[in-house]
């Protein structure tokens, strides 16, 4: 300790600092070390029950397919009677979205009015009553019902029952989409304030009048907002509903995928591409209106 | 879509309020009733064209077999060797989203960070084409990327996770980026001054800020995967939804009713799961 000293006394130009030496080792090693075991740990039983190889995307068995399909996309088949046939399927696909939208808010609209609790009488003077109070858990509980079956599972349904079409791909987007309608709009109607509502119909108006005056003026753009936003959602899994023969540009792509015609996928994925931009641009454009 | 009347500026400019007339209702200019007539036209063509065959669906036939279907649907397939593979094709939904979530986190990170523009002086000559490559990404859903994968990697819930990593990477990237270039700019530039290399910087001054609303947006993404990949199968990609499509292909019905069910805990168990979640982080 005091050889140091000494010797800065003897040469007093140069003090000298004690040095910092930064830790060359990491002072968080084994904490880190432990967590990468450990996500190792759960990785490995992910890895083998999803098969997880990515060689088998090398071996030439499945590469030269592969290669093949990727080379056949150009150049995309653009004949008229082919693109024609691509622009019936893309309207059809807007059709089945917005039919299914439409038939969604037939079921949503009525059973968002049933659950919404601003639109009791019975408790706007305290306590709301039993039986309605159970209805309205009800209708909450067939909502939920609904929306948690994905479309695509209520289409599979649906093709079994009443056959290949766009049938089944406008009920099955009209019943999971009415359950998400319906949950939602009973969420925005009773966010909002309260009290013109209350006033309404402490005043004797009657439920759909104090909806009508009341809850639906103040709510009207973020309903609207929300739906259009849904239609946006619903072009899209209509799109993808095709695959299992609800209609559409999916079954359209699901053919031609079937018999490995890069050229026609090419076509489809690119206007089904435009097709998801253009709604999410249509969308937010009539949204941002709406704001 | 704006209010037609301007009511604030002209009534802050007006010594007393100033009352206007309503619009007439079928104005040219009344852009809602455009919107409305347009949705009107939409709707309407939108049924004329679709031949949807109502008298067929609503036929006594029809309602015959559709009770027939749910009376059938009534009965789930409850032997215990059953139960054992619907909860392993089970856990394979999970695994299934679980790790292309995680492939998503990587790749989207790694497209996010030449996505983004991180402070005035960066040229980010890649943020462009990578924008386009996350917005394709983003718009094939994961069932198309599942159907295109399969020609590549056949049957299997490998192409399930690969389908799902890729859709997820371009919607986590697009995230991501944003998350990027909204960080407060301070702590990088207190290090890019005194001449710390770009990864450096990005690891010990914008990812420490920006990694709790990454992780977010990743669990949210999580969520959103374990109910895509329960029905991603359907076009042979692993998981409950390839023991759907098949047991019902063989109209086994007492098998397809067992695996929907699953598929709908499932799916409510993950509801459930993500309500406790955000009330605890909320709170």
């Amino acid at each position: 300790m005091l050889q140091p000293k000494s010797s800065s006394m003897s040469n007093p130009a140069a003090p000298v600092l004690p040095l910092i030496r930064p830790p060359l080792r990491d002072p968080a090693w084994t904490a880190r070390l432990f967590w990468a075991l450990a996500g190792l740990m759960v990785l490995w039983p992910m890895l083998v029950l999803t098969e997880f190889k990515p060689w088998v995307l090398w071996e030439p068995g499945s590469l030269k397919p592969a290669l093949n399909f990727l080379a056949a996309f150009f150049p995309p088949r653009l004949d008229l009677e082919f693109l024609g046939m691509v622009a019936r399927e893309t309207w059809r696909t807007v059709a089945i979205a917005t039919a299914g939208l439409t038939l969604a808010l037939v079921l949503a609209i009525p059973l968002a009015l049933m659950s919404v609790r601003v639109l009791s009488l019975s408790a706007l003077t305290g306590q709301m009553a039993f039986v309605p109070s159970v209805a309205r858990q009800g209708v909450r509980w067939l909502l939920m019902v609904l929306r948690s079956v994905p479309e695509l599972v209520w289409a599979l349904v649906f093709v079994r029952v009443v056959g290949l079409g766009p049938t089944s791909g406008v009920l099955a987007i009209a019943l999971t989409y009415g359950g998400m309608l319906g949950k939602v709009y009973g969420d925005i109607l009773e966010s909002g304030d309260a009290h013109a509502t209350n006033s309404l119909m402490r005043n004797g108006s009657g439920r759909l009048q104090a909806f009508f005056y009341g809850l639906l003026p103040q709510n009207a753009a973020e309903l609207t907002s929300y739906t259009v936003y849904r239609w946006e959602c619903a072009i899209r899994s209509s799109a993808v509903l095709g695959f299992v023969g609800a209609g559409g540009l999916g079954q359209q792509m699901d053919s031609s995928m079937k018999m490995f015609n890069g050229s026609e996928v090419a076509t489809i994925l690119m206007v089904f591409m435009a097709l998801v931009w253009l709604a999410d641009r249509v969308s937010a454009f009539l949204r941002k209106g709406l704001a | 879509m704006r209010p037609q009347h301007e009511g604030p500026s002209v009534s802050a400019r007006a010594a007393n309020e100033v009352y206007k007339l309503p619009p007439k209702l079928f104005d040219a200019r009344c852009k809602a009733c455009w919107f409305v007539a347009g949705v009107f036209a939409l709707v309407v063509a939108s049924f004329w064209s679709l031949d949807l065959r109502w008298a067929q669906f609503l036929s006594w036939d029809a309602f015959a077999r559709m009770g027939r279907f749910l009376g059938e649907l009534l009965r789930p397939e409850l032997k215990a060797a059953f139960l054992g593979k619907v909860l392993a094709a089970s856990l394979e939904t999970l695994a299934m989203s679980a790790l292309g979530t995680l492939l998503a986190v990587i790749l989207g990170l790694a497209l996010a960070l030449s996505a983004s523009k991180t402070h005035a002086d960066d040229p980010a000559r890649w943020r462009g084409p990578t924008r386009l490559v996350l917005n394709a990404l983003r718009s094939t859903p994961e069932l198309v990327w599942a159907a295109l994968l399969l020609i590549a990697a056949g049957l299997g819930p490998f192409v399930g996770t690969l389908a799902l990593g890729l859709h997820t990477a371009g919607v986590l990237g697009r995230l991501f980026a944003e998350a990027i270039e909204n960080a407060p700019p301070g702590p990088a530039f207190a290090l890019r001054t005194r001449g710390v290399g770009e990864s450096r910087i990005f690891i010990y001054a914008t990812l420490p800020q920006v990694l709790p609303q990454l992780m977010s947006y990743t669990l949210y993404r999580w969520e959103n995967n374990i109910r895509a990949a329960a029905v991603l199968g359907v076009v042979g990609a692993g998981g409950l939804g390839q023991m759907l499509a098949f047991h019902m292909g063989l109209f086994q019905m007492g098998e397809t009713s067992t695996v929907l069910i699953a598929m709908l805990v499932l799916v409510a168990l993950v509801d459930a799961l993500s309500y406790v979640v955000r009330g605890r982080l909320s709170r």
